[in-house]
C-alpha cells in the first residue's frame, strides 16, 4: 500500500499464536502508517487482547514478523515494545491510586541527583506530560481523588512519555461518559497530527466512525480485513464481526404497544430517593412489561436499580410489591419478594472470581434456601448443564473458576444465577457493557424472551438503541432526577436523546 | 455442542500430602525406630503416635483458623483465647465443685465470648481483621493472667488427666476428640451449603450480600468457632500439664497455625477452605519439630532447619516454581534430543 521511500510505521506480518487447544492469531497480518489511527474490531475472543499482546511482548508469536519503518523487529518482552516506542493503555487502568499524581506519571523513571529522588525534576517532567495530554492538574493530589476519565488521561500521559510513536488504546472508553470521550478524540487527534500511530480498540461502533482512519476486522483469530472508514458501512462491519448479516439482528423494534391496564402491578415505587443518590420518583412495573432507564453516565439509573432492590438503602418513599405495601431495605428482603438484580460493576459486585461457574450460578438460589437446605450435587450439575446449554455459556466445564471466563460468558452465568430463583422482576444494569457483540445479541434476545415469559424487567442501559429495541416503556433520567417517561409508540432513539438533552 | 467434562485433582491439592509423606520417609531415614508403632497394654505408641498427640492443640487451631482465613480475615488472638481457656479450665477446677463437663463448658464459652468479641470487632466496626485480633492478642494474656492472679495454677482432675493424655479405644482420646471436631466440621461445611457461603463471603463480600447472603453472620460465625478451637486448644493444653500457665500457653502458636493453613494452599486473600490439607499441614509442622528434635541435632539449629524446610514445602507449593522446574526440565530433555 504504501511507496519504497515511506514504509509503514509498523506492519505485523503473517503473525500466528497458539495456546493450548486454540489457534488465538492465524497468520494475521496488519498495517498502522504514521499519522493513522486504526480501530482494531472484533468479538471477545477474536484475537484482538492477544494481537496486543504480542505488540508488547506479553506474549511471544510463534511465527510471523514484525517490520518498523522498513526493518524486522524482534519484541520479547514489554522492555523490548517500549524500547521501539510502542505504548500501551489498558482498560483497567494500571496507575497506583493511592500515590500522588506525579508519582504516578514518574515511577518508572525518578530523576535522580546524587543517588536521591529529586522531587522538584520529578515535578516539572511530570506537569511536562500533563501538558502533552493538555491536563492541568494539582501534581500532588492523590491520583485515586480524580473521575475515571482524568485517571485515564494521565495514563496515557504516562504511556506516551518520550519517544512513544505508536500508542494502542485497549478499550479507553469503557468506563467515560460523552464529554470525557469528546475529550479523549480531541487528545488523539492531537496525536495524530503529531505523526503518532493509533490502534484503537472498542465495542462502540460511533466511536469507530468518529475518529478512526482504518478499520480492521478480527474474527477467530483470523484477520478478516482492512478497511477504509469512509468506504465500510456499519452494516457492512457488523456482518464482517459476526460473520452474518446484521438485517435480522438490528433495527428490530419490539412490540411496543403493550396494553398495561389490565396487567398485575409487579413492583411500584412511590417518591422513592435518597439524599446525594435519587432526588425522589415514582415508577411502576408491571408484569411482562420490560422498562428502560436511559440517561447518561451518572443521571441517576444505577441509582433507582440500587434503591428498587435495595442494594443502598432509600431514606424516603414507599414500595408495594403486588398491590400491597412492604419494606425491601435490603438485598435479602428483595430477594424474599422476588426480585433479582445484576449489577452494573460485574467483576466486584457480581461474580465471586474463585468461585467456580457451578458455584457461581447456584449461589443465589442457595441463598434463597438457607444454608441448612443445600441442593443435592446431582440437581445442581443438571441445573447448571441446562443452563450451560440454554444460555450458550462457553467453558469448558463447570469447575472452572469464573473469573477465568470472558465477560459475555460471566455476565450470561450472572443471569443463569437469578433466572434459576425464578424472579418476578429482573433488575438488570448495564446488562451489556463490555462484552462483544455476539454475547450482546444473545443477551438482548434472552431479555425478550424472559419478558414474554412474563417476567417483569428494568434495564438500565448507556445505549439508547439498545433501549429502543426492547423496552415496551422508558424511563428518562437527568441530573439523578426522572425527567420524562416515554412509552408505546414513541419510544424512538430520537424521543429518548431529546428528553435527555431537553 | 458444550464439552462439559470434569478438570483433574490439580498438583496443588497433592503438594502437601507428598511434602508429608516425604518429610516421614526422611525422618525414619535419619531418625531409626521413627516408623516403628507398639501396642502397649491395647493402647498405640510411636513416634508417628507421638506426633499426632501433640499436634493436636494446634491442629484444632488451624481448623479454626483455616475457616476464618477463608472469610479474607484471620485470627492473631488464637494463643491468647489458649491462654484465657486453660485459666479458667484451672481456677474452676480448684476453686468450684463443679462437674467437670461444666467446668470444661464453662472454658469453652469463654473462648467463644472472645471469638464473638472478635467477630464484632471485625464486621460491627469495620476495624480490620489483623488489627482488631490483635487487640485481643496482647489484652487476652492479661485476662488470663487476671484469672489465675498471675500464678501457675496446678490442679487435679481425672476427667482433665484423661483429656490430656488418656486413651479411648486404643487411640489417645484427644486426638479422637480432635478427629471428632474435625470430622464434624467437614460435615457441616460440605453437607450443608454453609462452606460454600463462607467462601463466597470470602471471596467477594459485597456480591455475595447482594446475593442476600448474610455475611456479617457468617464472620462473627467463624470467629466464634476459631475461639471455640481455640478453646478445646486451652483445654487439652491446660490438662496435659495439669495446670494452666498464662504467660506461655499457646504462645506463638497462631504463627503455626497460619503456616498450617497457608502450607494448605489456601490463599490470605480468602474464598478457599481446605480442611483436610490444613490438618496435613499441620501434622507436616509438628512432624518437623519432633523430628528435628528426635534427629540430635544441636539445638541452636532448629528454628533454621524448621523454617528452611517450611520454605522447601511452599516452594513446592507455588505454581510459579513448579512451571519454572516443567520449562527446565522440557529444555533439557529438547536438548539432550539434539545431541
Amino acid at each position: 500500500m504504501t511507496d519504497q521511500n515511506n514504509p509503514p510505521l509498523l506492519s505485523i506480518e503473517g503473525v500466528h499464536k497458539s495456546f493450548p487447544g486454540v489457534r488465538a492469531l492465524d497468520n494475521v497480518s496488519l498495517t498502522l502508517n504514521a499519522g493513522e489511527i486504526h480501530a482494531l474490531l472484533g468479538e471477545n475472543g477474536a484475537g484482538k487482547s492477544t494481537l496486543i499482546k504480542v505488540l508488547t511482548g506479553i506474549y511471544v508469536k510463534d511465527s510471523g514478523s514484525l517490520v518498523m519503518d522498513g526493518k524486522p523487529v524482534h519484541i520479547h518482552d514489554s522492555l523490548d515494545a517500549q524500547k521501539h516506542g510502542i505504548r500501551t493503555v489498558y482498560q483497567e487502568i494500571n496507575l497506583i491510586p493511592t500515590m500522588t499524581v506525579a508519582e504516578n506519571l514518574t515511577l518508572l523513571d525518578q530523576p535522580k541527583r546524587m543517588g536521591l529522588i529529586s522531587w522538584r525534576s520529578a515535578e516539572s517532567r511530570a506537569r511536562e506530560m500533563l501538558r502533552r495530554v493538555g491536563l492541568d492538574i494539582d501534581l500532588r493530589s492523590q491520583l485515586d481523588s480524580h473521575s475515571v476519565a482524568i485517571q485515564q488521561m494521565v495514563a496515557i500521559a504516562r504511556a506516551l512519555g518520550s519517544k512513544a510513536r505508536i500508542l494502542i488504546l485497549d478499550e479507553p472508553t469503557a468506563s467515560l461518559d460523552s464529554q470525557e470521550i469528546a475529550r479523549l478524540f480531541e487528545l488523539m487527534r492531537q496525536l495524530k497530527s503529531e505523526g503518532m500511530g493509533i490502534i484503537f480498540v472498542t465495542h462502540f461502533l460511533d466511536q469507530v466512525y468518529d475518529i478512526s482512519d482504518t478499520i480492521s476486522v478480527l474474527r477467530n483469530g483470523c484477520h478478516v480485513g482492512t478497511f477504509k472508514t469512509e468506504a465500510l458501512s456499519r452494516s457492512d462491519l457488523v456482518s464482517h464481526m459476526l460473520g452474518k448479516d446484521l438485517d435480522t439482528l438490528h433495527h428490530e423494534q419490539s412490540d411496543s404497544s403493550l396494553e398495561h391496564g389490565n396487567r398485575q402491578r409487579i413492583l411500584s415505587l412511590k417518591q422513592v430517593g435518597r439524599r446525594n443518590m435519587l432526588n425522589p420518583l415514582d415508577l411502576d412495573l408491571h408484569q411482562g412489561e420490560v422498562v428502560g432507564l436511559a440517561g447518561l453516565l451518572g443521571s441517576g439509573r444505577t441509582e433507582v436499580c440500587q434503591l428498587a432492590f435495595g442494594a443502598k438503602r432509600p431514606d424516603q418513599g414507599r414500595k408495594s410489591w403486588l398491590g400491597t405495601e412492604v419494606s425491601i431495605n435490603t438485598p435479602k428482603q428483595a430477594i424474599a419478594q422476588g426480585m433479582a438484580y445484576c449489577p452494573e460493576d460485574r467483576k466486584h459486585h457480581g461474580i465471586v472470581a474463585e468461585l467456580s461457574v457451578r458455584e457461581n450460578l447456584i449461589l443465589a438460589l442457595q441463598s434463597a434456601r438457607g444454608w441448612w437446605s443445600p441442593m443435592p450435587m446431582s440437581e445442581q450439575k443438571a441445573i447448571v448443564d441446562e443452563f450451560i446449554q440454554r444460555l450458550n455459556i462457553k467453558t469448558p466445564h463447570m469447575e472452572k473458576p469464573i473469573g477465568e471466563l470472558s465477560g459475555g460468558n460471566q455476565q450470561k452465568v450472572i443471569l443463569a444465577r437469578w433466572l434459576i430463583t425464578q424472579p418476578k422482576l429482573l433488575i438488570l444494569d448495564e446488562p451489556t457493557r463490555g462484552i462483544d457483540v455476539g454475547a450482546h445479541h444473545e443477551i438482548i434476545q434472552i431479555i425478550k424472551d424472559l419478558c414474554g415469559e412474563g417476567m417483569s424487567l428494568l434495564v438500565a442501559s448507556s445505549e439508547v438503541e439498545e433501549i429502543v429495541a426492547f423496552a415496551h416503556r422508558v424511563a428518562v433520567m437527568r441530573d439523578r432526577t426522572k425527567v420524562a417517561e416515554v412509552s408505546g409508540d414513541r419510544i424512538s432513539q430520537k424521543s429518548i436523546i431529546q428528553a435527555i438533552a431537553q | 455442542m458444550q464439552f462439559v467434562s470434569k478438570p483433574r485433582p490439580d498438583a496443588k491439592t497433592l503438594a502437601p500430602v507428598i511434602s508429608l509423606f516425604v518429610l516421614i520417609m526422611g525422618t525414619s531415614l535419619v531418625t531409626p525406630g521413627f516408623l516403628d508403632i507398639s501396642i502397649v497394654d491395647g493402647h498405640i505408641y510411636g513416634s508417628l503416635v507421638d506426633i499426632v498427640h501433640r499436634a493436636t492443640p494446634m491442629l484444632l487451631v488451624a481448623v479454626g483458623m483455616a475457616i476464618v482465613i477463608g472469610t479474607k480475615g484471620i485470627d492473631l488472638s488464637v494463643g491468647s483465647i489458649i491462654a484465657i481457656s486453660g485459666a479458667v479450665t484451672a481456677v474452676l477446677t480448684v476453686n468450684t465443685e463443679w462437674l467437670p463437663f461444666v467446668v470444661m463448658g464453662c472454658a469453652l464459652l469463654a473462648g467463644m465470648a472472645c471469638g464473638l468479641w472478635n467477630g464484632l470487632l471485625v464486621t460491627v466496626f469495620g476495624i480490620q481483621p489483623i488489627v482488631a485480633t490483635l487487640i485481643l492478642m496482647v489484652a487476652g494474656r492479661g485476662i488470663a493472667q487476671m484469672i489465675t492472679g498471675g500464678q501457675i495454677v496446678t490442679f487435679h482432675s481425672e476427667f482433665f488427666n484423661a483429656i490430656g493424655n488418656g486413651f479411648f479405644a486404643g487411640l489417645p482420646l484427644r486426638v479422637v476428640l480432635a478427629i471428632v471436631i474435625v470430622v464434624a466440621t467437614a460435615l457441616v461445611l460440605r453437607k450443608t451449603a454453609l462452606g460454600l457461603f463462607f467462601e463466597s463471603v470470602g471471596a467477594n463480600a459485597e456480591s455475595s450480600r447482594l446475593m442476600g447472603i448474610d455475611s456479617r453472620m457468617l464472620i462473627l460465625i467463624a470467629y466464634v468457632f476459631s475461639g471455640f478451637c481455640s478453646a478445646m486448644a486451652g483445654i487439652i493444653l491446660a490438662a496435659d500439664i495439669r495446670g494452666a500457665d498464662a504467660n506461655n500457653a499457646g504462645l506463638w502458636l497462631e504463627l503455626d497455625a497460619i503456616l498450617a493453613v497457608v502450607i494448605a494452599g489456601a490463599s490470605l486473600s480468602g474464598g478457599r477452605i481446605y480442611l483436610g490439607l490444613t490438618v496435613i499441614g499441620a501434622l507436616i509442622i509438628q512432624t518437623l519439630t519432633t523430628a528435628i528434635l528426635t534427629s540430635g541435632l544441636p539445638a541452636q539449629y532448629n528454628l533454621i532447619v524448621k523454617a528452611s524446610i517450611v520454605l522447601l514445602v511452599l516452594l513446592i507449593q507455588s505454581s510459579r516454581t513448579r512451571d519454572f522446574v516443567k520449562s527446565r526440565l522440557m529444555l533439557a530433555r529438547r536438548s539432550s534430543h539434539v545431541e
